[in-house]
């Protein structure tokens, strides 16, 4: 316990990626199965104390700590599991179980125990270790490491690909004996049955016009549109359901309303959007839908959601993914012709004879449909992991751009923290000047270190972390579209901006209207 | 009259202690910027006290100094006025003001815990005791000074090489943690950003061993891989700190007992190393002078003066201005 307490801490002190999963390589190199496997479930959010409960751990600590000097205390530090860890009175320095001894323990013992042994836990720890362990209990890290993280530190504690690792990965449990004797190269790779894994996906390429469309005949080629909403994967069979997003997490207990319409055995691959009658809505509405638990009854009603296929991997038990795609479409078409679903169908494939006629299919989708882009895929491409060369390309429409004005500049994280480097801009609303928008990429590391002495030496007032500064500067922003938004003081959000250009040149007078940019808003 | 005004002014004496604004007549506990200010007339103090207030702000920062040793008695008005060691910096002191009716201490900022060359903290009996509570919370409780500056040794061992740039304030912390360093046994060079080197030349002078200490200015890339720098806590975030390549910030505080603010400050190694009294300190002083009535100066008053009339003293926060004291300080 003590070694993991240790490694938790410094999970959270460390602000770069790449040390965090050092620190997990060496954590899985270092300590033995099955603590391994259980600190592999915390980080992956796999494992819960359900009995542990914060107001357990709340009447603990009031045992021994006065009701309003604990709640002066909690106000202050504002974390309920570190309030408890260092208000504790007693540090006994005893030892401790070994974090699975921990876990088992506080997992099987009856209710009226728990909290004798939860405070003989706590009084025999430091203060580290005490956060740790009700960290542990109450399965609220916020340490900074997701599972994809977590997974990828994996893959390189074992050599293997991540991609590899999300394979396997659902069909795997606590504590994962046999993942570890794989990755310790002690054992072949675990059989887990194909609805329970993730399959990698294929992905596309951006398309280069210039560079790509001259050797292409568009005869060998199938577009469709490119939908606005996130990719799927359904795994289907054997009394499996799961809907994967393109991580390899299993997102359906947040769509139980399309989970229960699912027949069938396959593999699918498509594109999970919120709409009724196959009508799409907008990427907010499903974003209203995502990272939710449990949608309530309200939600499905307000944002139902559908899914729009556009692959199959397996049909049936038969993995396909060495046909051609024209092959893989005829099958897929088969395959819900035989499965009726209300909220399913298949992406349409778009006619067209040469590029330049399917290049204004796409500026007229856009324009009037608000389309992101086409998907040119091969006719004859298999289905292959990862992104293959001159497979699969996104076409995407030519990016919205307007030009904002500086207004506040924050210092950046790990290597930029010396830099001011995350930049708040808007836009004129009448002589005002409004936020419209943050962007922290898009330049050069040479411009970076020119933005940062400028915003030193234009600097008007200074908030913390924050400069304001001087309204001076005009940036060309580029973003992919932009949404009504309620949160925000302008009424709009830009979805995806970035700065374009460093208009150096350019009087903040000449900047865009707020007029200007509710022109791009889709209706 | 009242011996002592709820503003720290001592009527029969015509003085104030610490004052914010230039007076008369000031009693200065220790020579932090929040307690020590230039411009006094007539300044009584101990002989570091005027000594550090001297080299910061100069010979002519007071009309006159009157320096006094710990213990000695000093007739102010009717008072009888003595400083007696705090343990917080060089010089710190509590003052006792003494009438024939009463014994007033005004603590200044304190600490328990053992520092290198500082006199160390002498509970002085009394009926009112005026005390900081900078860490005024049940969830402060300060580890070893030791281990964590073992801590620090053992990441520098193990890191050789990433500079370990180390926040710490300039008088009092800066020193500790030099000695502290010393004591667990590192005896590398350690390297000092300019505001340090003064109040470090001080303290050497005054007898305090801190042995190697450098300018990094001085040093070669190659000699400040691995090497420990020690900056005041706004450095850190400036243009100054890009001298070292991938260094391993850390800071010397007791503010570094919360993880989550540690995150937020970006520091990744945090050393929870205090010249303040913790919560345990705090209560056990309390109690260590007997006095009936507590007043609280600065700090999480709230919570301390809860904690005294649940203990059936009579106690109330004073709200002083002036003593926002810049939390890395601490």
């Amino acid at each position: 316990m003590k070694t993991f307490a240790l490694f938790l801490e410094k999970l959270l002190l460390t602000p770069s990626r790449n040390q965090k999963i050092a620190y997990m390589v060496q954590y899985f190199r270092e300590a033995p199965d099955p603590d391994r496997g259980y600190a592999l479930a915390v980080l992956t959010g796999g494992l819960s104390l359900q009995n542990v409960k914060p107001k357990l751990l709340k009447d603990i600590v009031l045992e021994k700590i006065d009701e309003e000097l604990f709640q002066m205390s909690y106000d202050y530090v504002g974390d309920l599991a570190e309030t408890i860890a260092l208000i504790w009175p007693d540090h006994g320095g005893k030892a401790l179980p070994t974090l699975s001894g921990l876990i088992d323990e506080l997992a099987s013992v009856a209710p009226d125990k728990l909290p004798t042994i939860i405070a003989g836990h706590l009084s025999g720890a430091t203060a580290t270790e005490r956060w740790a362990i009700i960290k542990l209990a109450t399965g609220n890290l916020r340490i900074g490491v997701s599972a994809r993280l977590a997974k990828t530190a994996l893959a390189e504690f074992g050599g293997k690909t991540l991609d590899e690792i999300e394979h396997l990965w659902h069909g795997m449990e606590c504590p994962y004996l046999d993942l570890f004797a794989w990755l310790d190269g002690r054992a072949e790779a675990p059989q887990v049955h194909r609805h329970r894994m993730f399959h990698p996906l294929m992905l596309a390429h951006a398309l280069d016009e210039e560079k790509d469309l001259g050797g292409m005949n568009p005869a060998d080629w199938q577009a469709e549109w490119k939908w606005d909403g996130i990719r799927v994967q359904l795994g289907l069979g054997e009394g499996e359901k799961a809907m994967y997003s393109r991580t390899g997490d299993n997102i359906a207990h947040s769509f139980p309303d399309l989970m229960k319409t699912l027949n069938g055995r396959a593999v699918l691959d498509g594109e999970l959007l919120a709409g009724r009658g196959f009508e799409p809505m907008s990427f907010n509405a499903l974003q209203q839908r995502l990272n939710r638990k449990k949608p309530g009854q309200q939600m499905q009603r307000d944002y139902p959601v559908f899914v729009r296929l556009y692959d199959m991997l397996f049909d049936g038990d038969e993995d396909i993914r060495g046909l051609p795609l024209h092959e893989r479409r005829v099958r897929l078409e088969r395959w819900l012709a035989a499965n009726p679903n209300p909220q399913m169908d298949i992406s349409s494939i778009l006619s067209f004879h040469s590029w330049q006629e399917l290049a204004e299919i796409r500026v007229r989708g856009a324009e009037e449909q608000g389309h992101e882009g086409l998907m040119l895929k091969r006719r004859d491409s298999v289905y292959k992991q990862g992104r293959p060369k001159g497979l699969w390309f996104k076409w995407k429409r030519d990016a919205l751009l307007i030009d904002a004005i500086l207004m506040y500049a924050q210092r950046g994280h790990g290597k930029r923290s010396s830099y001011y480097s995350d930049y708040t801009f808007g836009v004129w609303k009448g002589n005002d000047i409004v936020p419209v928008g943050k962007a922290y990429f898009g330049f050069t590391d040479e411009e970076l270190r020119e933005l940062d002495r400028w915003v030193r030496n234009h600097t008007v007032e200074r908030f913390g972390p924050v400069r304001e500064v001087e309204k001076q500067l005009v940036f060309e922003v580029a973003f992919d579209s932009v949404q009504p938004s309620t949160r925000h003081k302008a009424g709009l959000a830009l979805r995806f901006p970035r700065i374009n250009r460093i208009r150096w040149d350019k009087p903040a007078q000449q900047a865009d209207t707020l007029e200007n940019v509710g022109k791009f808003v889709r209706q | 009259m009242d011996i002592l005004r709820h503003d720290l002014y001592i009527g029969p004496a015509g003085a104030y202690i610490d004052p914010h604004f230039p007076v008369e007549k000031a009693l200065i506990t220790h020579a932090h910027g929040d307690h020590a200010i230039r411009g006094h007339k007539h300044v009584l103090a101990t002989q570091d006290t005027i000594g550090i207030m001297k080299q910061r702000y100069g010979e002519d920062a007071a009309k006159s100094w009157q320096p006094v040793a710990y213990g000695e008695k000093t007739k102010l008005g009717s008072l009888t006025v003595s400083f007696h060691p705090a343990g917080h910096i060089l010089g710190s002191a509590q003052i006792l003001l003494e009438s024939p009716k009463q014994r007033i201490v005004v603590s200044g900022d304190y600490k328990r815990g053992f520092d290198a060359g500082i006199a160390a903290f002498e509970p002085v009996p009394c009926d009112i005791f005026v005390t900081e509570a900078t860490f005024g919370l049940p969830v402060f409780q300060h580890p070893d000074p030791l281990a964590e500056a073992q801590k620090l040794a053992h990441s520098l061992a193990k890191f050789q090489q990433q500079s370990h740039l180390i926040a710490v304030y300039a008088l009092g912390k800066a020193q500790r943690l030099i000695s502290l360093l010393r004591a667990a046994g590192y005896d590398a060079p350690i390297y000092l950003h300019g505001a340090m080197v003064g109040m470090c030349n001080y303290y050497q002078q005054r007898g305090v061993e801190l042995g190697d200490l450098r300018r990094p200015v001085d040093a070669s890339k190659e000699e400040l891989k691995g090497a420990l720098v020690l900056a005041p806590p706004s450095a850190l975030k400036e243009v100054w700190s890009r001298r070292f390549s991938d260094p391993i910030t850390g800071m010397a505080s007791g503010w570094m007992t919360v993880k989550q603010r540690v995150r937020q400050r970006g520091i990744e190694l945090p050393l929870v190393i205090s010249d303040h009294a913790d919560w345990n300190e705090l209560t056990q002083t309390i109690r260590d002078t007997d006095a009936a009535e507590v007043w609280v100066t600065h700090g999480r008053e709230d919570a301390l003066v809860h904690w005294c009339r649940k203990s059936g003293l009579a106690a109330k926060p004073l709200r002083l201005q002036g003593r926002d004291e810049e939390e890395e300080a601490a």
